[in-house]
């Protein structure tokens, strides 16, 4: 099993930071893991991207352009990575702020409401908690057990406090997310 | 400080790798892509456990010379920086070169020439291994493809330093340094305590007993006649080096009629497209030099007989590809493929490159 993600958005909206969980909970599970993120003058509002790899094997090049899984969270990155899901692959995406929603037809597409929900429950921060269980309601790389140990890994001690509230949001992502167009 | 299993940046390795290696001193300046590495070693306060010294000096000159005043003494001494920074530590690296100091220096390349840009680059080849200061000098270049090797490099760095009482430089990127990758550390290995640094570095400014003369470091000789036995001695301590230290990693090598020939994240892009060619039929393998100087010529050049056509893949304009091309003479196809200026070759492009310039071409 290799599963290569692409999670792109605004800076702000813890891209990286739901990359990292994703990537300490894969070591967690002794999986191969890889954390790339595009660094650069990026600032919040700005765009910001991060590949993640998972897999069984060693893993060759942390720097991918062909994505299993594109986890899309703006308009912006929806027009830059749409074309680079490999067909057959999976692309999940946040309907908040798109106004041209994907369209390719060889490819799976969900969509998961993360803003609207976060901001339901009152509980922004948790909005890539709620992305980051949507994604894995759809490709289930890392079981649940070890996102929580990710979390533990990540996380300082200080914010331990709030792992709860981040599962709680992992848990309302799995129940969230809907299939718009499966192959 | 024992054994662990991690997920770090390549950055916060190399901190790590310092603390747990016995490091004595860290003297540097913030420069993206590599500020992690001082990030780390102020948040890890190894001061406090180990009794590693950790100073942001000045400038990028002011640290060099700091290594070169620490190092002298013997201690376990290392700078890191980022391509304009290593410019500006030029004279200091040919004088550490000259006074045969062993040390550690640490490029996470990025973009230029100039400031240039903050993105991973890889342009900085020939400025790592054919001089780069003035003079005949060599410093010892290793060039890492993954987190862990930044932090291997880092304890093996501190052997060759001493083995051969020369600087190691580890050569690496902004893509290596920003990329977080599992990673096992090492037990700490405890500083020198006096008598061990005494006994490591016989050569070493740390005093004179009444038992020798004075040790003296410099990298000047007002005569010509002693500099050039002086020379002569740098470059028999070099063709050691070229004999005996050379390292590089063949994959899919054994039956490939076609290879590319990468280091660092170059060769990681590489490799994904060894294994994207192999899918396509292509008998692709990868050649990757590990050290950089010295040049693992032989491996290659016995590598390439059986070869239809080499590609380089560097970012950069086209820099490692003389090496190749020296390294093999000539009797194979040999071209060169890269992005530069902070961007990232695709390994969707790099297989292109391989089919339009090498197979086809």
């Amino acid at each position: 099993m290799t599963e290569e993600i692409i999670i792109a958005g605004f800076g702000g909206q813890g891209v990286l930071s739901m990359g990292k969980i994703l990537a300490y909970s894969g070591v967690m599970q002794d999986k191969e893991v890889s954390w790339m993120p595009s660094y650069g003058p990026e600032m919040r509002g700005g765009t910001a991207n991060v590949s993640v790899i998972i897999s069984d094997e060693r893993i060759s090049s942390p720097i991918i352009n062909q994505f299993d899984t594109a986890i899309i969270l703006n308009q912006q990155s929806l027009d830059k990575f749409e074309s680079s899901v490999k067909p057959g692959g999976v692309l999940l995406y946040d309907p908040n702020g798109i106004t041209t929603p994907p369209s390719r037809k060889d490819i799976n597409i969900y969509k998961v409401a993360a803003a609207e929900k976060a901001a339901e429950l009152g509980m922004a921060k948790v909005f890539n908690m709620i992305i980051l269980g949507a994604f894995l309601k759809v490709k289930p790389v890392v079981t649940e057990e070890y996102i929580e140990k990710g979390l533990q890994k990540s996380l300082p001690e200080r914010h331990h406090k709030l792992i709860p509230e981040n599962l709680k949001a992992v848990q309302a992502g799995k129940e969230l997310v809907e299939a718009v167009q499966t192959l | 400080m024992a054994k662990e299993l991690k997920l770090m940046k390549g950055n916060e390795a190399i901190a790590q790798a310092m603390i747990a290696s016995g490091c004595d001193g860290y003297f540097g300046y913030p420069i993206t892509p590599q500020s992690e590495v001082m990030e780390t070693l102020m948040a890890e306060k190894p001061w406090e456990t180990t009794g590693m010294v950790v100073l942001q000096a000045e400038s990028e000159v002011a640290s060099i010379n700091m290594v070169y005043g620490g190092a002298a003494t013997g201690k376990k001494v290392a700078t890191t920086s980022s391509s304009p920074g290593i410019s500006l530590m030029q004279e200091g690296l040919t004088y550490l070169a000259g006074a045969e100091i062993p040390c550690l220096i640490i490029n996470v390349m990025r973009g230029g020439p100039g400031l240039g840009t903050i993105q991973p680059s890889q342009s900085d080849y020939f400025q790592s291994t054919k001089g780069g200061g003035h003079g005949d000098y060599q410093l010892f270049t290793l060039a890492p493809a993954s987190v862990q090797e930044m932090y291997d490099f880092v304890f093996e760095a501190w052997d060759i330093a001493y083995k051969y009482r020369n600087p190691v430089l580890i050569l690496s990127d902004g893509a290596i340094g920003q990329c977080m990758e599992k990673l096992y550390t090492r037990d700490y290995v405890p500083r020198w305590t006096e008598e061990e640094r005494r006994a490591n570095a016989p050569w070493g400014t740390w005093g004179k007993p009444a038992s020798r003369g004075h040790n003296i470091i410099t990298s000047l000789e007002l005569d010509s006649a002693k500099q050039e036995v002086f020379n002569h001695k740098l470059q028999a301590k070099y063709r050691v080096m070229e004999e005996n230290e050379c390292r590089y990693e063949e994959i899919m090598c054994d039956d490939a009629e076609y290879i590319f020939v990468a280091y660092g994240s170059s060769s990681r892009i590489s490799m994904k497209a060894v294994q994207m060619a192999r899918e396509k039929g292509i008998k692709a393998g990868l050649f990757r030099p590990i050290t950089l100087y010295p040049f693992p010529k032989k491996a290659l050049a016995e590598r390439a007989k059986q070869v239809k056509g080499i590609l380089t893949v560097e970012m950069s304009a086209g820099q490692m590809v003389e090496d190749v091309r020296l390294a093999t003479e000539c009797n194979v196809k040999v071209e060169h493929f890269g992005r530069f200026g902070g961007i990232i070759p695709t390994p969707t492009e790099v297989l292109e490159a391989l089919e339009n310039q090498i197979i086809k071409g």
